[in-house]
């Protein structure tokens, strides 16, 4: 093998789970079908809090095919304890027990499971259920909420306090320019294309097979052993493939608990399939309003922000997210203070969805700033480079790296931006009005401790394992490049295994520290193949390659090289012969380290973009058209150009949905969101998108974590809403603070 | 979805006969009727499966329209080349609604007879006189964005979602419709009905009764026509407004005007004597906008669709100049032109 066609860190190389997704030979969740299955299909509350008086299930029980309905009054025992429902990455509060009892906390709560030999059979008589409740007052409309708005003394784990600095309040009141205005995000729902579902075999022996779509096996491994009290050795969850997430499988969701609660009912295997409403009935971007004030010289110079922040959550769990702690770390600023609340609404609790908290807050924050580049007279990049911070502002800790003014310099000539007219109003296309917006996007660059394992057998095929997901990022693909870069094996000798909670340790899939984290620990377990192998070389009669340590040779084309001497080479087939191995087998760790959890302490790790925006509106009907993104994206090294355009292209088409069209609608009067379907509920179509391009500026940055590795997974998402948000007022004139900005918002 | 009884029959007589008596549904794309019974909406004790009668066929009138029948799909229909260069407006309309899939599954005869997609007429856990008569209106104080505001009823205030219906309407189409009692033909004004007070009746079709085929009179609307479509998304979204309108301009003057409104009531909502206002007139924004308020005379909102009067006069008045100036709306490019 030639090493100038080595597959590597940073080869563009394609998906190699791409062929079994697109000819269907990849098993997703729901389509195992273990013998004797049967089928359930959830039934969901019609009021949003209350208590259930009566089920009568006797027209349902009389539908043939029908064998089970398990509801509160039937159910077998779970566990008693709140916490033994509490999983890795949930929130503090009193996570949701289906048919735990008679209490309805939200509209679309599954309320009974009818279990049936057939799907059409289990759909038809949950259709016959007929349950009365009595209904308790309810609230579901935020701005009431907000009343009862709190921050709670349990903090997500996760969670960043906003740190204050200065005196925010008399900076601002001192500051000749201001900006204070209130800003807002509607609820917005996942909806990835694949629906939750759960598969449970039921072997008989007490050990189950669960097939789950999840972002986190061991996750919900350790959750159903909790929860139903199943050693977790005898639960194995599988999640091979996994059709989009945006962190609605971080949590064990509910179908999963009623597919296990069924099969250990009634000793066989089930499956569940949430249907797309059912969608809507659980886990969502919350509602958000956000006040931004901001104070500034009157050159611009920022000397106050102000950042206050609501989000809303359920009654029974906290959900919190770092919304306001984005723009006082990004903008150099001597008075900054942040605060932030959640706010109960009798809904499912809100939760994680791509780039939670930032997506939300820093977009939101940055229509903020447009307004005060406005103000100041400013062309919206001149403001954002005169205020620019090169250490994290909030902190007071440097960056890894901040390639953010290079992302700016890049995005901006791709964009043509030093041709943008100041003011709004004042480009035009014929009858349609152009604008040109801009917004800074932050993300955190995290780490996740990972374990992985390798094998290698006598035939030279090599086998790299981690119980991470792929969600459709690119996890399997990551794994072969860092494996064939490792031991410069070509991709086809190396398979990938993950989404399985036998293989090692590994955290759930999501923060966009997955490729970072898995690929770090496949560097380390191959590097120990490679330490294996070179010790096993030393069997071969006449050792070729003498006393040369690790360090003196390379691995490539399945041969141990000598560095000083690229003629002499070792096959690693003759090298496992000589040794009289099978298989060479490690599994390792990558965690931060002692080095590495000294310098999380005194740096900030964050990936940061620059994106751009181009819209045409439709002078008189306000009919928006996105003609035009570039996003330059300063996220270390990318390991694979392709698959980590392809995150970016996602994150921004997703943007622009935020931007435009995706809001779940609320009635507050039945307590129930209203659009359930992918009809009603819009993200972009194909025609929305057009020309995006993508930039990965270069960013060295070995200290960030171990192969320099920031994550891509959410960032192109966090600029895009305030680009194109930005953009709707320079072509109109019009600042529109909610989003979505629908054509609504933009009539006189 | 509830069990039902399946006939498949392969001529007209009998599936009247099957389809007369009690809770029949025809099933014909089922892009629509399958989805509503999988949600419980629908819940037919008989479905007639109507693909298999003779009524694909898109064949030329005596006296020069067309007949477009009740099978041929939507795809087959905007595409068929007497229709691009007949009636433009037409196959305009078709092409702005759905996706290509559904398009090339819907029926013609499924399309005029889809039913709302008011959010609560779809969610069987919510009161909706449509769906469940006497239950009440969801959507009237509730989630009311894409419903209507003109024609509409304190029972209902949904509207009808289909697109190439409003193109029917301005083209005055003729729906043929046999049944029990034999075959007539309704004029497209009379097909749709609003809701007044029952609001589950959509259309004025008898029980059992089945379109056949839609005639398009010879009237042709070549040189001036649009279909100007405004949603939630730049595709694949249903029509917040529409507009069908087809001029016919003499020496610089209008002779006769048709302007049809989508997504705005119970059926196309058209005006006859507010078009006779552009009558005679050269055209110009005074006299558009001046069409545009009669036309949407009386209208009111419900809350979440206040924004829809001033846009679908906007939109009127946008789609008039479209049609004068002889600019089509293009289906593909999303310029609005
Ligand atoms: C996601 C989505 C988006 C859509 N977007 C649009 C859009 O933007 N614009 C638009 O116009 N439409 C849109 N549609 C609707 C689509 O056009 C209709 O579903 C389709 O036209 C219905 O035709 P069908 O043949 O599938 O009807 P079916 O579903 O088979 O039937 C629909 C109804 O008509 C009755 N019926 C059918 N044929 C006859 C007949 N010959 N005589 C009497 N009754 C009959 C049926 O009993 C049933 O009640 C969309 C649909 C979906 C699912
Ligand atoms: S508008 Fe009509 S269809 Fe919608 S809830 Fe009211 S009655 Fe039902």
């Amino acid at each position: 093998m030639a090493s100038s066609a080595r597959i590597g860190i940073g080869s563009p190389l394609s998906r190699v789970d791409g062929i079994a997704k697109v000819t269907g030979a990849a098993k997703y969740a729901a389509e195992h079908r273990p013998a004797g299955m049967l089928y359930g299909f959830a039934v969901s509350s019609g009021i949003a809090k209350g208590r259930i008086t009566a089920i009568d299930d006797r027209a349902a029980r009389a539908v043939p095919g029908v064998v089970e309905i398990v509801t509160h009054e039937n159910r077998p025992r779970t566990a008693w304890l709140d916490r033994s429902h509490h999983d890795q990455v949930g929130p503090p509060g009193s996570p949701l027990r289906p048919f735990y009892d008679d209490k309805v906390m939200f509209s679309g709560q599954p309320v009974a499971l009818v279990l049936a030999e057939t799907f059409e059979a289990a759909r038809h008589a949950a259709a016959l259920v007929e349950i009365s409740y009595e209904a308790e007052a309810h609230n579901t409309d935020f701005d009431k909420a907000l009343a009862e708005k709190f921050l709670p003394a349990k903090k997500r784990n996760t969670f960043h306090p906003p740190k204050n600095r200065g005196d925010a309040e008399k900076a601002f009141a001192a500051a000749p320019l201001k900006v204070d205005a209130e800003y807002r995000l509607a609820t917005e729902h996942h909806n990835p294309m694949e629906m939750h579902a759960s598969t449970v075999e039921w072997h008989g022996d007490g050990s189950i097979t669960v097939h789950d779509k999840t972002q986190g096996p061991q996750n919900v491994q350790a959750y159903l052993s909790s929860v139903f009290g199943i050693s977790a050795k005898k639960i194995r969850v599988l999640n091979p493939y996994v059709g989009g997430g945006f962190g609605s499988g971080l949590r064990p969701q509910y179908h999963v608990y009623l597919t296990v609660l069924a099969a250990t009912m009634l000793e066989r295997s089930v499956r569940v399939v949430l249907t797309r409403q059912q969608m809507f009935t659980h886990v969502h971007r919350p509602e958000a309003v956000q006040t931004v004030r901001l104070g500034a010289e009157m050159d611009g110079r920022l000397t106050a922000i102000l950042n206050s922040a609501t989000t809303s959550t359920s009654r029974y769990e906290n959900h919190m997210e770092d919304v306001v702690i984005w723009g006082m770390m990004n903008y150099a600023c001597p008075n900054a203070s942040g605060d932030y609340t959640i706010a109960p609404m009798d809904t499912s609790t809100s939760g994680d969805m791509r780039a939670p908290g930032a997506a939300t807050g820093m977009a939101l924050f940055e229509i903020a700033i447009d307004e005060m580049a406005e103000q100041a007279k400013l062309d919206p990049l001149a403001f954002r480079l005169l205020n620019y911070s090169e250490e994290d502002a909030m902190n007071g800790t440097p960056f890894t790296s901040k390639a953010l003014r290079e992302a700016f310099a890049e995005g901006a000539a791709a964009f043509g931006w030093d041709r943008r007219k100041a003011g709004p109003r004042t480009m035009r296309d014929g009858h349609e009005l152009v604008g040109w917006g801009l917004a800074t996007g932050m993300w955190d660059a995290m780490f996740s401790k990972t374990s992985a394992s390798a094998k290698l057998s006598a035939n030279g095929d090599l086998e790299v394992a981690s119980a991470l997901s792929d969600i459709g990022t690119g996890t399997y693909t990551v794994m072969t490049q860092v494996a064939a870069d490792t031991l410069g094996l070509p991709p086809e000798r190396i398979t990938a295994r993950l989404g399985d909670s036998d293989l090692p340790a590994a955290p759930v899939e999501g923060g966009s520290w997955g490729a970072a984290s898995v690929g770090a620990a496949v560097q380390v377990a191959c590097r120990a193949i490679g330490e294996k192998l070179l010790k096993a070389a030393s069997s071969i009669e006449g050792k070729p390659l003498g006393s040369a340590g690790i360090d003196d040779v390379t691995f490539d084309g399945g041969r141990i090289v000598l560095k000083s001497d690229p003629a002499i080479a070792v096959e690693f087939t003759e090298a496992m012969r000589a040794a009289d191995l099978q298989t060479i087998e490690v599994e390792e760790t990558a965690s931060a380290g002692i080095s590495g959890m000294v310098s999380q302490i005194r740096k900030s790790r964050n990936t940061h973009c620059a994106t751009f925006a181009e819209v045409k509106v439709d002078e008189e009907l306000g009919v928006v058209r996105v003609t035009r993104i570039v996003c330059a994206v300063a996220a270390g090294r990318i390991i694979n150009p392709k698959t980590a355009r392809s995150q970016i292209l996602g994150g921004v088409v997703m943007g622009i949905g935020m931007a435009l069209h995706e809001e779940t609608m609320m009635d507050t009067k039945l307590g129930r969101f209203m659009n359930h379907s992918l009809a009603e509920y819009h993200v972009p179509a194909n025609a929305d998108i057009d020309s995006i391009e993508v930039i990965f500026v270069d960013e060295p940055d070995p200290e960030v974590t171990p192969l320099g590795v920031k994550g891509v997974g959410e960032i192109g998402i966090v600029g895009t809403a305030a680009a194109v948000a930005n953009a709707i007022y320079h072509a109109t004139g019009k600042r529109v603070r909610s989003l979505p900005i629908t054509i609504d918002k933009l009539q006189d | 979805m509830n069990r039902f009884s399946y006939a498949r029959p392969t001529d007209v007589a009998e599936a009247v006969r099957e389809g007369s008596p009690g809770d029949v549904r025809y099933l014909a794309g089922g892009t629509n009727l399958v989805d509503l019974m999988k949600e419980n909406v629908e819940r037919p004790v008989r479905v007639v499966d109507i693909n298999r009668l003779p009524l694909h066929d898109i064949s030329d009138l005596p006296d020069g329209g067309l007949r477009l029948g009740a099978l041929a799909t939507n795809a087959d229909t905007a595409w068929d080349a007497r229709v691009e260069e007949r009636y433009p407006l037409l196959s305009s309309a078709i092409l702005a609604g759905a996706s290509p899939q559904l398009r090339n599954a819907a029926t013609n005869g499924g399309n005029v007879n889809q039913r709302t997609r008011c959010y609560y007429f779809y969610d069987t856990a919510t009161p909706c006189n449509k769906r469940e008569p006497g239950s009440g209106c969801g959507a009237i104080g509730g989630v009311n964005r894409i419903h209507a505001i003109l024609g509409a009823s304190a029972a209902c205030i949904a509207t009808h979602p289909s697109d190439m219906a409003v193109a029917l309407a301005a083209l005055d189409a003729t729906v043929q419709v046999t049944g029990p009692d034999g075959d007539r033909a309704i004029p497209f004004a009379d097909y749709h009905r609003l809701p007044g007070a029952e609001a589950w009746q959509d259309n004025n079709l008898a029980p059992g009764e089945l379109v056949t085929a839609i005639d398009l009179p010879d009237e042709r609307f070549t040189g001036h026509y649009t279909y100007l479509k405004l949603r939630d998304r730049l595709s694949y979204a249903f029509a917040l407004v529409s507009v069908a309108a087809a001029l016919k301009i003499e020496d610089g003057r209008i002779v006769e005007a048709r302007v049809a409104l989508g997504g705005v009531a119970h059926k196309p909502w058209r005006v006859k004597t507010a078009e006779s206002v552009l009558h005679g007139e050269t055209p110009s924004h005074n006299a558009f906008l001046a069409a545009a308020h009669a036309i949407t005379e009386g209208a009111t909102g419900h809350g979440d669709n206040d924004f829809k009067i001033g846009l679908a006069r906007k939109a009127i008045v946008r789609a008039l100049r479209q049609a004068a100036d002889g600019t089509p709306q293009s289906q593909t490019d999303k310029r609005v032109a």
